[in-house]
This record gives C-alpha cells, sequence and structure tokens, in this order.
C-alpha cells in the first residue's frame, strides 16, 4: 500500500452532508473489475450533464460547469472538504479508488460513515474528521480565499491553516502505522497465522458444528 | 474464583466479540475471526486478484459461499446476460469460484438470490457467527443474533487470505420499540420510524441491538428487514437476540447443524442475548404504538415521515446545513413543500430487494394485490423475488398469479431495481414507489426518484398510482 505522511495542497469544497457512495461512484461502473480508472467517473452524475457509462468515453460527454471539481480553480485540487456522514450507503471500495484515482490523498468532513473510513486506510487514502465548527471555520476560509491550501500531517495528526491554526484529528495507532508506512495489513496478519490456526482448534472443540462443512 | 454472580454483564455484541477475538493488538484493535464469509460479483474480483497478484490461497474455502446477484437480470434467463460488461463481471466470479474451490450458486441453481436472502435460507448464517460480505447490507444477518457488518474489497481480500479481519470494536446503541404495532405496520416502517428518529449518521460507530416487544414479535424476515436498515442509520451491524423463533427458522436448512451438533449449538444459542443489567453507550426508546406506515420523502433514508403527512418546508428549518440539504432533496425529487405525501402519484414500484423480496414481503403485497389491477398510470409494477426459493414457494401459493392478474410483473431473482445496476431501471424524472433500502439520487437510475416504503405500501400505491395510507386502503 502507498504510504501517506504529509500532503500540502489545493482544497476542494463539496459542501453538503450525506454525500453517499452512489454519488461518489455510480453503479453503472461497479462492473469494471478491475482496480483503476475510476477517476473519471468520480461524482459522475454531479459532474457530467449526460448520463454515461462503462463504454462511453468522457471526452464525448457534456461536462456540468457548474459543478465544483468542473471550474479551473478547483481541477488540481487534492484535499476535498465536504460535510457530515461522509461517505454513507453502500461498502464499495471503488468510491475511494475513485477519489484516489482523481488526484484526491484526503477528505476532511464532520464525520464519516465507518466502512468508508475504513476501506480509505487501505487504500492510503486518509479521512479526516474535524468538529463541525472548524469545518465551518474551513469552508468559510476557502471561500475567502483563492488557491486555499491546507497541510495535514498525520504522524502529528494535524491539520494546518494558511494562518498556522493546527486542528488536531484522532486516528487509531494501528490504521495509522500502517498507513506512515505504508504496510500490507494481509502480509502482517499472515505473520500471525499461529495464532489463527490455535484460535480455530479451540474453536473446533467449543462450537464444532462451525467446522462440519 | 469469580463465581458467574460475579462475571460482568456484557451485551450480545460484546459476547460475540470476545468469542471471535484471535488477537489483541493492544490499541483497541483485534484480529477477529470470520465464521462466514458470503461473496458476490461485483466487490470480489479484484480482491481474487490481489490474492493471485501476492500467490496467496483462500485460508479456509469451506466458510465461504457465493452467487451473483447484484447483476443479474430478472428476465429471459435462458439468453444468458446479454450486457457483455455484466457478463465478464458474472464470469470472472464463476472462474475465481472454481479456481478457489469456493462453493457457488450459478444462475441457473435453483438456490440463486440475493446474498443476503440465501445465506439465512440455506443456513449458512446462523447464530452467534461473525459473517462478513462485500456489501453494506450484510448487516441484515444480525437479525439471528450474528455479528454481520459490510466491508470493502481490500477486506474482502483480507478475509480470503486469512479468515480474519482487523477490527475495532463499535461502542453499542440499543434501540427499544416498545409495545405492539397496529395492523398494517410492518418491520420496514418500524426501522424507518428508527432511521428518522437517530437520522443516518445517527448509529456511526455503534452496533445496533433491537429490543423490545414490537422486535420480539416479528418473524424472521421482519427481523432481517430491521437488521438490514441499520446501515441505513449509520451503523454497520444491527443485532437481534436469539429466541426460539430464531432457532426454529435455523432448524432443518441445507448448511445448518445436524445431530448431536445441533443440540450442542442449539443449547449455546440460547445464550446469545444481552444480559440483564448489560450496559450500553446509548439507548432510544419508540413506542410502537406511534409508528405509522411510512414514506420517504427525499433523497436521504432519514427524510421520512408518516403516509398521513405533509411535504417538509425547508423554510421552516433553522439549522442552514439541514435547510440547503432540504431544498437540495425536494427539488431533485421534484416535490413542494407541504403538500400532502398521499397526493404524490408514482410511474413505477418495485417489490423487491435484500430488505423486503422474502415470502412474507410477497405474501403482504399480494393480500393488498388480489383481485385488483394495477393503476393505469403506472408504467411498471416489478415484483422481484429475493432468491429461486421464494420464486418457487411464492408460485406453490399462487402469488404470480395474483400480481400477473393485477398486471404487475413476475421476475427472476436478483438484485434488480434496488441499485439498477441490471437492465431494470428508472428513467430520468420517473418516480418510484420502493420496498428497497436506499432513495439516493441516481440509486434506482439516474435522475430516479425513490420513495422507500414496505411491501402493502408499495403493492397499494402501485393499484391507487398514488401513495395510501394502506390501513384505509379497502
Amino acid at each position: 500500500m502507498r504510504a501517506f505522511t504529509s500532503v500540502t495542497a489545493k482544497v476542494a469544497p463539496l459542501d453538503r452532508p450525506n454525500v453517499d457512495t452512489d454519488a461518489i461512484i455510480p453503479k453503472q461502473y461497479l462492473k469494471s473489475i478491475k482496480r483503476t480508472g475510476f477517476g473519471q467517473y468520480l461524482f459522475d452524475s454531479w459532474r457530467y450533464l449526460d448520463p454515461g457509462e462503462l463504454d462511453v468515453p468522457v471526452a464525448s460527454r457534456r461536462p456540468n460547469p457548474d459543478f465544483v471539481l468542473n471550474q479551473p480553480a478547483f481541477r488540481d485540487a487534492q484535499i476535498l472538504l465536504s460535510r457530515e456522514n461522509f461517505g454513507c450507503g453502500s461498502s464499495r471500495e471503488h468510491a475511494v479508488w475513485a477519489l484516489d484515482d482523481f488526484g484526491f490523498r484526503a477528505v476532511i468532513a464532520s464525520s464519516f460513515a465507518d466502512i468508508f473510513y475504513n476501506n480509505s486506510f487501505k487504500t492510503g487514502f486518509l479521512p479526516v474528521a474535524l468538529p463541525a465548527e472548524v469545518i465551518e471555520s474551513l469552508f468559510e476560509e476557502l471561500a475567502a480565499t483563492p488557491g486555499y491550501q491546507l497541510t495535514i500531517d498525520l504522524p502529528e495528526q494535524v491539520v494546518i491553516t494558511p494562518g498556522g491554526l493546527r486542528h488536531r484529528f484522532d486516528v487509531d495507532d494501528f490504521r495509522k502505522d500502517c498507513l506512515v508506512r505504508g504496510l500490507d495489513e494481509i502480509g502482517l496478519t499472515l505473520q500471525a497465522g499461529d495464532a489463527i490456526r490455535a484460535y480455530e482448534a479451540r474453536r473446533r472443540e467449543e462450537a464444532p458444528w462451525l467446522f462440519t462443512a | 474464583m469469580a463465581s458467574a454472580a460475579h462475571t460482568p454483564a456484557r451485551t450480545l455484541y460484546e459476547k460475540i466479540w470476545d468469542e471471535h477475538v484471535v488477537q489483541d493488538k493492544g490499541d483497541g484493535s483485534c484480529l477477529i475471526y470470520i465464521d462466514r464469509h458470503l461473496v458476490h460479483e461485483v466487490t470480489s474480483p479484484q480482491a481474487f486478484d490481489g490474492l493471485r497478484l501476492n500467490g496467496r490461497k483462500p485460508w479456509s474455502i469451506s466458510a465461504n459461499l457465493a452467487v451473483a446477484d447484484h447483476n443479474v437480470p430478472t428476465t429471459n434467463r435462458s439468453s444468458g446476460i446479454t450486457d457483455p460488461i455484466s457478463r465478464t463481471q458474472v464470469e470472472a466470479l464463476e472462474s475465481n469460484c472454481v479456481e478457489s474451490g469456493i462453493t457457488l450458486f450459478k444462475m441457473s441453481d435453483l438456490r440463486q438470490g440475493i446474498v443476503h436472502v440465501i445465506g439465512p435460507e440455506q443456513g449458512a448464517t446462523l447464530p452467534g457467527m461473525t459473517v462478513v460480505c462485500g456489501d453494506s447490507h450484510t448487516s441484515t444477518h444480525g437479525a439471528f443474533g450474528a455479528l454481520a457488518f459490510g466491508i470493502g474489497t481490500s477486506e474482502v481480500e483480507h478475509v480470503l487470505a486469512t479468515q480474519c479481519l482487523i477490527a475495532k470494536k463499535t461502542k453499542t446503541l440499543r434501540i427499544v420499540v416498545r409495545g405492539r404495532v397496529g395492523p398494517g405496520v410492518t418491520a420496514k416502517d418500524i426501522v424507518l420510524a428508527i432511521i428518522g428518529r437517530i437520522g443516518t449518521a445517527g448509529g456511526n460507530g455503534y452496533s445496533i441491538e433491537f429490543a423490545g416487544e414490537a422486535i420480539t414479535a416479528l418473524s424472521m424476515e421482519g427481523r432481517m428487514t430491521v437488521c438490514n436498515m441499520a446501515i441505513e442509520g449509520g451503523a454497520r451491524a444491527g443485532l437481534i437476540a436469539v429466541d426460539q423463533t430464531t432457532i426454529a427458522y435455523c432448524k432443518g436448512r441445507p448448511f445448518s447443524p445436524k445431530g448431536d451438533h445441533w443440540d450442542q449449538a442449539a443449547a449455546h444459542w440460547q445464550t446469545l442475548h444481552s444480559d440483564e443489567g448489560a450496559l450500553f453507550d446509548k439507548e432510544v426508546v419508540l413506542d410502537a404504538a406511534e409508528i405509522q406506515p411510512q414514506v420517504t420523502w427525499g433523497t436521504s433514508p432519514e427524510m421520512v415521515l408518516p403516509v398521513s403527512a405533509s411535504v417538509p418546508d425547508p423554510a421552516k428549518v433553522g439549522d442552514a446545513v439541514k435547510r440547503s440539504g432540504m431544498e437540495k432533496a425536494l427539488a431533485y425529487m421534484g416535490l413542494q413543500a407541504n403538500q400532502p405525501i398521499e397526493q404524490i402519484r408514482i410511474d413505477k414500484v418495485f417489490i423487491g430487494s435484500c430488505t423486503n423480496s422474502r415470502i412474507e414481503d410477497l405474501r403482504a403485497a399480494a393480500v393488498i394485490v388480489r383481485g385488483r389491477t394495477k393503476a393505469a398510470s403506472v408504467k411498471l409494477a416489478l415484483v422481484v423475488p429475493g432468491s429461486g426459493l421464494v420464486k418457487a414457494q411464492a408460485e406453490k401459493e399462487g402469488l404470480h398469479t395474483i400480481f400477473l392478474n393485477a398486471g404487475f410483473e413476475w421476475r427472476e431473482p436478483g438484485c434488480s431495481m434496488c441499485l439498477a445496476m441490471n437492465a431494470d431501471r428508472l428513467e430520468p424524472g420517473e418516480r418510484c414507489a420502493s420496498t428497497s433500502n436506499r432513495n439516493f439520487e441516481g440509486r434506482q437510475g439516474q435522475g430516479g426518484r425513490t420513495h422507500l416504503v414496505s411491501p402493502a405500501m408499495a403493492a397499494a400505491a402501485g393499484i391507487a398510482g398514488h401513495f395510501v395510507d394502506v390501513r384505509s386502503f379497502a
């Protein structure tokens, strides 16, 4: 997995609560059996005026000029700023893959849906939860500052504003460690293979009906 | 030595969690063992690729059960899948299952159906298990007193490779629904009312245990409907304590334990309830008698009201973020503030999905439809059973004839228009009375407008052409 330590980048505002995974990447693109190429369909229904499919080239479609990521000022943003319950809905990790493939490295929001939050770490993508009043102040600063940038420092667990304000955020030690070092979680778990086998042996005694198939 | 009296009272969630800890990582994260992994075609191909890329094999082949459900057509099964992209995905699942030896119910198999319908139906979901699937509605299986939750593709790969996941204990929320619901009020109405109360983010970070007389009075089908939508309240897992209803449902199913193992299992399952005095991080109480048939009016499941209400007015909402969310939702839904919900006319009806496609759901819809005809203004009314076995049972009871005589369509099992990955979908601007679980923008087709309701309410809307209170639908 790609490591994440810190990023200083332009911020794009997506000012709405409950941004769901159907909005982040609509279902027709989930038919792809690849892990890449989803960035072009990120926020598809908001970003284009005409409907899309996997076999329709996006170059032939009509972008919605009003959508934030179609505005020149935000095209190279790498941090997305949004509101509460970001990533609610389906378990599709494609939502994280689409954000990552588009060029985002992190989303800052006041809260996240649990599965999206969990999925993010697996792709080296950082979800940062900050209190609603801090989010509100970031939206205000962003609106008032062309080219607004933030720094996210994962080892220090802070978001740093251009004015030097440091907003601390929480992240589990294990997740942080995996992300900072870019660790392969499956490889780590397989190192505990003996513990897994010992557990299975014990469970075969305690709950043999689970092992009859 | 600690006597039983000194054992701390634990919640159901804690009991199942404790039984599945393989290793404690010290920071609150644990390696937990997964008893059952359900696999479908959409979220698994990249996981199998990951295994191949790293030269890994599934840890426990028999813990997995696979089925294609999201992409499969609900008509003309004999001609296969005509959409080449969908076909490729379903074929990828087939070849991955052949290569790994994982049991797969193919489209031609009578046992094929929606993953969250077939797991319980086959006895592959059992009380006390940990159950995961690359699908958020895995919360459904919590109806059995199993700890069940949705995962992303990286975790699908993790479970395949290790039979474990790295997870952190959630907080616990008990939702007690006191008393009994009135006639015409169903499990769907109960869970929509709960989401209306706690909000779509209300369960974030929690596992919900549903309790109270209104919950224990439900059949297993009804309990699955409630737990299915725990995720729409933000909780990854929903749980209901095991009782005789649960145990009776599990008996005699193909994957259920037999003989001595059954006796041992059933004895253990009786302990799968929260202890008296167990502490929850939060508790919410609803009165069943106050719950009316529910209809969603917006683009989030929390935007829900009783059928007797009117569409809310954003102008009366103080909070700016909330007001703007409501305005966006009403614009997308093509609704006016203060419009009575019963005056909302619909174009299509969808009865199906992992929320409401089981036999009891089809019976409830058929009772309403019997001897009536679909409104001429309703372009399409789809009934999509949750599995081949549900379909066969319904046909044995003659339900298909009732639907067909009323002008409803009777289809083959799958996810269908719940998420419109196959050909079943809404066209832009079309409005649907749907028994599914998400009313997000574009969920049932780009520009489509979804109203979530119970099967009886969907059926009644199909007959009337607009929402009606099923209790007064004579």
